[in-house]
């Protein structure tokens, strides 16, 4: 049995055993997609806050409906909706949606730290949902379900990670995720994208600026969004970046045919991938995508399913033929 | 009439370390004796400071007071009381109000306010572009007759080696040192601490350290061609300490600060909470060495707090949002008697650090001796006590040092004769 | 608190006989097994489903598919529980579309895991009928819910507990009586 959890800010904070935890409670949940009737009663009468301070499409509708399935209701704030344009803080904000007595708040901001800083000031549950360039500790929960799917371990695996990493939230949970299952990353993009320190964040971590290099010996290449509004900053031509760090179907040849390939998405084909290996069997995109379901239900059973008293529940359940 | 009986005299002036009584009669010290038993002045106080240190009274060049127009975070009157608190008798601050300080009228109404509700002296700085927006000169001449002690855009750098030449080549005339904000406000963009492996792990935009020496570097050749002084605001790497370092060894005028935070704390102990956001970051931790090193054999001239108060709502947002700047007053003292105890810093370095070094930069003396004002700070090195914030005479509690444990404090502050402060009132 | 046992309910032979004469009864009252499928109840309901089919299959080489739910999501009690509960996978391999169900668990009590049971079942699909096989019935319902095979019927007090012990799970096979002492 694993810690209980209170939040899930990051990965970072967690433990490899709360980790592989969580994936095994995600394991009834991926069953689960493929029932006839995807509505279960387990959440009935529970509130999911889904309070997304940045704009976003798939994690807001991927935590909606796991909420959904899992027989919860879900409150929803939109930045553009908020009042956060008429200059009310992050703190009154929460405090307000807090007042209406959810169970929990899945978080997601653009400013590093600011599920943290929430959860800090209020009792509620938080998960992080992605806070600006730190952590998107889900995104790398269903990224390790989906390779212990297809390679049967997430240990000791050769990871590349290709894009734009300093600004990736989703290349920091992964390098902390993995990096707890001993994995060895090679780390590749141009280098302003690439400051040393990121070897800092775990024991096997290299850089290389030259994908075809990094992708010598991958098991599996996690491709990272460009984010069109970075290349301004710092200023690298589009052209550029396709021409040295789009993942083609040549390139993924060094990686070798059982190489498999991630992408958080939103997936712009023929920037950073090229439309062959993004629709090709190496792929793991729509996997990724169901997996996201699965273990977001999964987390939300194991923060709100069951209650905090601390009595002998447990024996009597067992009792309770 | 005040004695001051049985202290431990500190007084880097004279290099005084002695047993010694003090008189003080109608703002001035009076008379100074080796201390043996004498009586209470029949019309005064007498305070015993048999195990305490007295020194000349502590000089912060560097403070926001934020009046006028930042009442709700901290005011004139509350602000000197924290700083009495802190053993401060003079308070420099920064002129980066509203109204900026920029011309005389402002500079009057500073002076004209404290010396109502003030509970140390108040010297301001007096801005070095109109408005500190960096682009012609502000009235530097006008305010110096008013009473401004040094020129700053702090908070900003001074923008361009042109007005900056400018501004050095007439304040040598008017002999104010020009204090500089040092920083290349490129590499700085959008950052909201020190680049390394702290902000990468955390993923906020960091600066690089040299943001701050670039502009060092430039500031000190144009010292070098203008020969004005110059002093660096809470300077915070090895690398501008360096250029410092080198500047005094050329005979430049050049002098620098830094701050209680930056000897203390470093870029690993950022975490998502704004009371550990300020402008320059906390360094990492070979800087923090280097600048304890420069404390300690006299390249750094001076600890100054850049007290920076805040309204609580103001630091209680997401860190890329908040503002920068810890409040200092009453922490530093403490703060510089850790690295005295750790073994870093000598007393007298210490003495030094907040009297007569700063007086240097503006050009003063400091010393405890007859005839001289009766500016004392006479403090505890063994006092245990725990700073509570919310037993601060500070308007704004936005410091990162909320219930740490010291040892050592001021007791008395002494501001022209008067008790500005006694503990435990 | 601490659990004393009281007195040994079956041994193993028992248990295995008891069994053997479920299955039989099972067979004759659904006019042969061409349409059944035996479902465990997480955990001891999963052994007891496959023993019984392996003795359906020595009466009339009936091959009965036998599948395992998991209902802790289907628990009303989950608010009661402290820790984080360790879900498992149902594994039905079968569409319980249009199927004669067996639910097979050992001990009914209130009723309440039956409930989950059904609900789990039903959203799985639509058996054309479900019922229930345990070991022990020991009473104390709380819901309209009784097995149609039961293999003992056994009078309890409501401060003792009926522990079904079996090789697969246990390392030990019989039924004891055991009862909570403050």
């Amino acid at each position: 049995m694993a810690e209980r959890l209170r939040d899930l800010l990051s990965i970072e904070d967690l433990t490899a055993q709360q980790i592989a935890f969580l994936l095994d409670e995600a394991k009834p949940f991926q069953e689960f997609q493929r029932y006839l009737l995807k509505k279960l009663a387990t959440l009935r009468g529970k509130t999911v806050a889904l309070a997304f301070f940045e704009a976003s499409t798939r994690t807001r509708i991927s935590f909606a409906t796991a909420a959904s399935r899992l027989g919860a209701d879900t409150m929803n704030l939109q930045a553009e909706s908020s009042s956060l344009k008429k200059g009310e803080s992050l703190l009154d904000t929460a405090r307000t949606l807090d007042a209406m007595k959810p169970d929990c708040i899945v978080m997601r901001h653009s400013c590093s730290g600011a599920a943290d800083f929430v959860a800090r000031h209020l009792d509620i549950p938080v998960i992080n949902a992605g806070d600006g360039t730190h952590e998107h500790p889900t995104q790398a929960l269903l990224d390790a379900l989906t390779i212990r799917d297809r390679r049967g371990t997430i240990e000791n695996l050769n990871v590349t990670i290709i894009g734009d990493i300093l600004h990736s939230r989703v290349a920091r949970s992964n390098l902390h995720l993995l990096g707890k299952f001993g994995c060895r990353f090679t780390l590749c993009g141009p280098p302003m994208w690439l400051p040393r320190e990121f070897e800092c964040l775990g024991k096997r971590v290299r850089r290389s600026s030259k994908i075809d290099d990094a992708l010598e010996g991958a098991d599996v290449v996690i491709v990272l969004r460009v984010q069109q509004e970075r290349l301004h900053e710092p200023s690298l031509p589009l052209d550029e970046y396709i021409l040295l760090y789009q993942l083609t179907p040549e390139r993924l040849q060094i990686a070798g045919p059982d190489a498999l390939v991630l992408h958080p998405g939103p997936m712009i084909r023929g920037l950073e991938i090229d439309p062959a290996v993004a629709d090709g069997p190496q792929s793991c995109v729509l996997e990724q995508v169901t997996n996201g379901l699965a273990v977001r239900m999964a987390l939300l059973f194991v923060m709100i399913a069951t209650g905090s008293e601390t009595d002998d529940a447990r024996g009597s359940a067992h009792a309770a033929h | 009439m005040l004695l001051i009986k049985n202290g431990r005299v500190i007084d880097p002036s004279s290099g005084t370390d002695a047993k010694r009584n003090i008189w003080i009669d109608r703002g001035r010290v009076t008379r100074i004796a080796p201390a043996e038993g004498p009586e209470a002045p029949p019309n005064g106080e007498a305070l015993d400071a048999t195990g305490l240190v007295v020194a000349p009274g502590f000089i912060d060049l560097h403070c926001h007071l934020r009046e006028p127009g930042g009442e709700s975070s901290e005011t004139i009157e509350t602000g000197t009381r924290a700083a009495a608190r802190g053993g401060f008798t003079a308070v420099c601050p920064m002129p980066n109000t509203r109204p900026v300080n920029d011309n005389a009228s402002v500079t009057r109404a500073i002076l004209e306010r404290a010396a109502a509700v003030a509970s140390t002296h108040v010297w301001p700085i007096g801005a070095a572009s109109l408005g500190s927006r960096g682009e012609s000169l502000a009235e530097i001449g006008a305010m110096q007759k008013a009473g401004i002690v040094a020129v700053s855009d702090d908070g900003r750098p001074i923008p361009s080696a042109k007005l900056l030449r400018q501004v050095m080549d007439y304040c040598r005339e008017l002999d104010l040192p020009v204090i500089d904000h040092c920083e290349d406000t490129s590499l700085f963009a959008g950052a909201v601490m020190r680049e390394g492996r702290q902000s990468v792990r955390l993923g906020l935009r960091g600066m690089p350290a040299a943001a701050e020496s670039i502009a060092v570097g430039r500031d000190i050749q144009v010292t070098e061609l203008t020969g004005c002084r110059f002093h660096v605001a809470h300077l915070s790497s090895q690398a501008s300490l360096d250029l410092v370092r080198a500047g005094k060894k050329r005979g430049l005028r050049v002098s620098c600060e830094v701050t209680p935070h930056h000897f203390t704390l470093c870029d690993e102990d950022v975490v998502y909470d704004a009371r550990f956001k300020m402008n320059p970051p906390l360094a990492s931790k070979e800087d923090r060495a280097a600048l304890i090193e420069g404390l300690a054999d006299g390249t750094v001239d001076a600890i100054a707090t850049d007290h920076a108060p805040h309204e609580a709502a103001t630091k209680e947002v997401e860190f890329d949002l908040a503002p920068f700047g810890i409040t200092g007053f009453e922490t530093a003292l403490a703060l510089a008697l850790e690295l005295v105890r750790a073994g870093k810093l000598s007393l007298l370095r210490l003495v030094e650090l907040f009297t007569t070094g700063p007086a240097r930069v503006l050009g003063r003396k400091r010393s405890i001796a007859p005839g001289e004002p009766a500016d004392l700070t006479v403090f505890s090195t063994d006092h245990l006590w725990t700073f509570e914030v919310n037993q601060s005479a500070s308007r704004s509690g936005n410091t990162p040092f909320d219930g740490r444990k010291f040892r050592g404090a001021p007791m008395f502050t002494i501001v022209a004769g008067r008790i500005a402060y006694r503990r435990g009132e | 608190m601490r659990v004393v046992e009281k007195t040994q309910l079956m041994s193993a032979t028992e248990i295995d006989r008891t069994l053997q004469r479920l299955a039989h009864e099972i067979v004759e009252k659904s006019g042969g097994a061409a349409n059944l499928a035996l479902i465990g109840i997480r955990r001891r309901g999963v052994p007891l489903a496959q023993r019984i089919a392996r003795a359906m299959h020595g009466i009339e080489h009936l091959e009965v598919p036998v599948g395992t739910l998991d209902i802790t999501l289907y628990r009303d009690d989950l608010s009661k529980i402290a820790s984080h509960p360790v879900l498992h996978s149902s594994e039905i391999a079968f569409p319980v579309d249009d199927k004669d169900v067996l639910l097979v668990d050992d001990v009914l009590y209130t009723g309440r895991t039956a409930r989950a049971a059904m609900n789990g079942l039903f959203d799985l699909g639509r058996p054309s009928r479900v019922r229930m096989a345990v070991l022990i019935d020991r009473g104390h319902r709380e819901l309209p819910i009784e097995a149609s095979f039961v293999g003992r019927d056994i009078q309890t007090s409501s401060r003792e507990i009926v522990e079904v012990r079996l090789q697969e799970i246990d390392r030990e096979e019989r039924v004891m009586l055991v009862e909570r002492v403050e």
